[in-house]
């Protein structure tokens, strides 16, 4: 094993700097931005709204569908042509089934909630950073979700199992597994899991592990971009034990004309 | 579902409009930053009132064209995201996003703003060759002035990678402190006509109910560099000379803005 | 046990638990999983008696039969209108539920409501593939004419209503306009100036931005004295 500290001195199970915050996109339903370490998405939800061509439309409920694309000064080598790419097509696809099982448009009919994720700079974790942005802006457009999901990259680098693998690290020398998962907070199930490299099943389930830990750290940053916009007090500062200073009249009936 | 389309030109008619700003007044704020993006040479982030664009700058070395063999080159495009508006579909470029690169495009390309032959590294063998990509991030209307102001800041901002002088492979990871020939700094103004009256930086809503626009480029000592009138109504001889006093007196502005972030 | 986990108006996200325990009931967005009640939207904690409800901060506007909206005529069909809410789900005004006066067959109905005109409508019913049924026939019902459209998010239309109407009432008092809240987020403002439009226009937003905050109410009318025409 001839990784033995980590390129940017973090420890195994240390995240790099995460920054998230809900509804940056005045003209979306809802949106988010979330950086990891150098690696920044921008998502925005719009929907539920009408759904053509009709033959995609379902009477049971609401299409989810996700559009991932980096933006083409996006890579760190050569500009990326612009173009829905076969890889950007697979990372949309499997960004919608990391937020499908939460997700319940069971109320919207033969409509569509269309969520699209463009980042302005990677450092490897792209699509973990796009699900985990996806999520905060669907929860801030007000779309019905059961639980929440936060995503994060864990893998092996020349026998150190870690979270959150930079470029640098996804490219070292030596045997080198890349694995992107998405995990629901309540029942800790994973939606989503790939990987590439190579990796032994010991090695493996405790990449996953570590894992659990690191996307709980994930939500921890999402629940408090959501939040954080209503429990500010008067002046800005801090916290009101997560209360909102929502005065309760403006629920009653006679709150109409 | 289009509101206020006849409210527009009726305000409009009485030197008024929606939200109480002059005909000739921006919106609030305007904000430009730069490097926003680590991996571009070149970038920046431009907000003006609720409208918010990036632009990026990518270089590459290539062999030079035929009939320019000791001259780099620039390429402008541009990419209306669906992110930005419930109006974009994804796709291939709409003809909105075409004009808009293109009229930017020419904007910098016609002030000759970069000198292309500064950008030539052996004669018909290879150059540098800059392509500068508009990204729109929130589209609040007015496009055009955002985007080149963008552009321009990324331009201005924007450093040569490091090449490896044996290889001569690119190492996009290191920036040289070398900026681009920069000898001239273009910025575009647009202009609209709403019944009879001239106006700037319209709104998304604005933008659906006027009569014709003069999208004018015009460098710091107010030389135009290109102009593009669109819309279905024609505009008098009248009209053009007084749209473009309005540009230039807008665009300095602008670079006022700009210098003021840079 | 049961056990309440969270506290009344607290801001909780999709998937936090709210109570435990049965003798806690699920109310409007929450749901039941084995013995706890979880949140599935983005908002408020509200306790009434044993039901948990949680009261979105965000989110579309569900059409409810009884609700007033605005909306936009987008085609003319043979017997009515199509109206889009600004939803997924356009509406259908049938010429029976829009006036009183007898419609002749042969009557050309796009001079009555033409493509784009804005109308104050009531919501009459709403199928489980959300067809929507639209009346025009109460009184206050009408096509609407000059005066300016904004949109705001339907979640804070009661708090820009207010309790008893108070809050939008200040706002038509000072600004001298006249202002229809749809349910669905259109407000309809019409005023005597453009600038008194623009500053009705302008409180509206202003409630919309701090609708979270406390004291809103002398908020918006510090700010309407501030700005006074």
């Amino acid at each position: 094993m001839v990784y033995k500290q980590r390129l940017d001195g973090r420890k195994i199970d240390e995240l790099r700097p995460m920054e998230a915050k809900a509804g940056v996109i005045p003209n979306a339903d809802g949106s988010a931005s979330f950086k990891i370490g150098k690696t920044w998405a921008l998502a925005a939800v719009y929907g539920p709204r009408e759904l053509y061509p009709k033959f995609l439309q379902d009477p049971k409920k609401g299409l989810l569908r996700c559009h991932y694309g980096m933006m083409p000064f996006s890579g760190s080598g050569e500009r990326i042509r612009p173009g829905n790419s076969r890889r950007a097509q697979e990372i949309s696809m499997v960004m919608t089934s990391a937020l499908e099982p939460v997700v319940d448009l069971s109320a919207f009919p033969n409509a569509v909630v269309d969520i699209f994720v463009d980042l302005p700079q990677t450092d490897a974790g792209t699509r973990c950073a796009a699900i985990s942005a996806a999520a905060i802006a669907l929860a801030d457009a007000g779309i019905p979700m059961t639980d929440m999901v936060s995503s994060v990259a864990v893998g092996e680098v020349d026998g150190m199992v870690c979270a959150d693998l930079t470029y640098n690290e996804e490219s070292y020398e030596g045997i080198v597994s890349d694995i992107p998962v998405a995990m629901l907070h309540k029942t800790k199930g994973i939606s989503l899991l790939q990987m590439d490299g190579e990796i032994s099943k010991k090695n493996l389930v405790k990449a996953l592990e570590l894992a659990e830990a690191a996307t709980e750290k994930v939500y921890e940053l999402q629940k408090k971009a959501l939040t954080e916009k209503y429990v500010r007090d008067q002046d800005g500062k801090g916290n009101n034990n997560g209360k909102s200073e929502y005065e309760p009249e403006f629920e009653t009936e006679d709150s109409r004309e | 579902m289009i509101i206020n389309k006849d409210l527009v030109p009726e305000l409009a008619s009485q030197g008024k409009r929606l939200d109480n700003r002059r005909l000739d007044e921006y919106r609030e704020p305007i904000l430009v930053e730069t490097d926003i993006s680590w991996t571009a040479e070149g970038s920046a982030k431009v907000q003006i009132g609720k409208t918010v664009v990036m632009a990026g700058v990518k270089l590459s070395i290539e062999k030079p064209y035929n009939d320019t063999s000791d001259e780099g080159g620039i390429t402008v495009n541009a990419e209306l995201l669906p992110l930005s508006s419930p109006e974009y579909e994804t796709g291939p470029p709409s003809i909105k996003a075409i004009e808009l690169a293109r009229v930017t495009d020419r904007g910098i390309r016609e002030a000759k703003a970069i000198d292309f032959k500064k950008l030539c590294i052996e004669p018909g063998v290879k150059a540098w060759f800059v392509v500068i990509d508009i990204i729109t991030i929130n589209d609040d209307g007015n496009l055009f002035d955002a985007s080149a102001l963008a552009v321009l800041a990324a331009l201005k901002s924007a450093k040569f990678p490091e090449v490896d002088p044996e290889t001569g492979a690119i190492d996009y990871k290191k920036k040289t402190d070398k900026s681009l020939p920069l000898t001239k700094e273009p910025l575009t103004v647009t202009v609209y006509k709403v019944k009879g009256k001239l106006m700037v930086d319209p709104n998304k809503y604005e933008e659906q109910a006027y009569d014709a626009r003069l999208t004018v480029a015009s460098d710091s000592k107010g030389t135009i560099s290109a102009l593009q009138k669109g819309g279905f109504h024609p505009l008098t001889a009248e009209d053009i000379s007084q749209m473009v006093d309005i540009a230039l007196d807008k665009a300095k502005f602008l670079r006022g803005k700009l210098n003021q972030s840079l | 046990m049961s056990n309440i986990l969270v506290e009344e108006r607290k801001v909780v996200i999709p998937g936090e638990a709210l109570a435990e325990g049965l003798d806690y009931l699920p109310g409007e967005n929450t749901y039941r999983e084995d013995n706890k009640i979880y949140s599935k939207v983005l908002g408020l904690v509200s306790l009434s008696g044993r039901v948990i409800k949680i009261t979105p901060l965000s989110g579309p506007y569900i059409h409810k039969p009884g609700d007033k909206v605005i909306g936009q005529v987008v085609d003319i069909l043979f017997s009515g209108w199509r109206i889009d809410t600004g939803t997924a789900y356009q509406g259908v005004l049938n010429v029976k539920d829009a006036t009183t006066r007898f419609i002749k067959k042969e009557e050309d109905l796009s001079k009555i409501l033409g493509i784009g005109d804005f109308v104050i409508v009531t919501v009459t019913n709403v199928t489980s593939q959300n067809l929507i049924d639209l009346s025009m026939k109460e009184p206050g019902l009408k096509k609407i004419n000059g005066g300016r459209i904004i949109k705001i998010g339907c979640n804070k239309v009661p708090r820009v209503i207010g309790k008893k109407a108070s809050m939008i009432s200040l706002i038509k008092d000072k600004t001298g306009c006249e202002i229809t809240v749809g349910q669905n987020g259109l407000v309809w403002i019409k005023g005597p100036t453009p600038e008194g439009e623009s500053l009705a226009e302008r409180a509206i937003k202003l409630i919309e931005e701090k609708s979270h905050q406390e004291g809103l109410t002398i908020k918006i009318e510090e700010f309407l004295e501030q700005n006074k025409l």
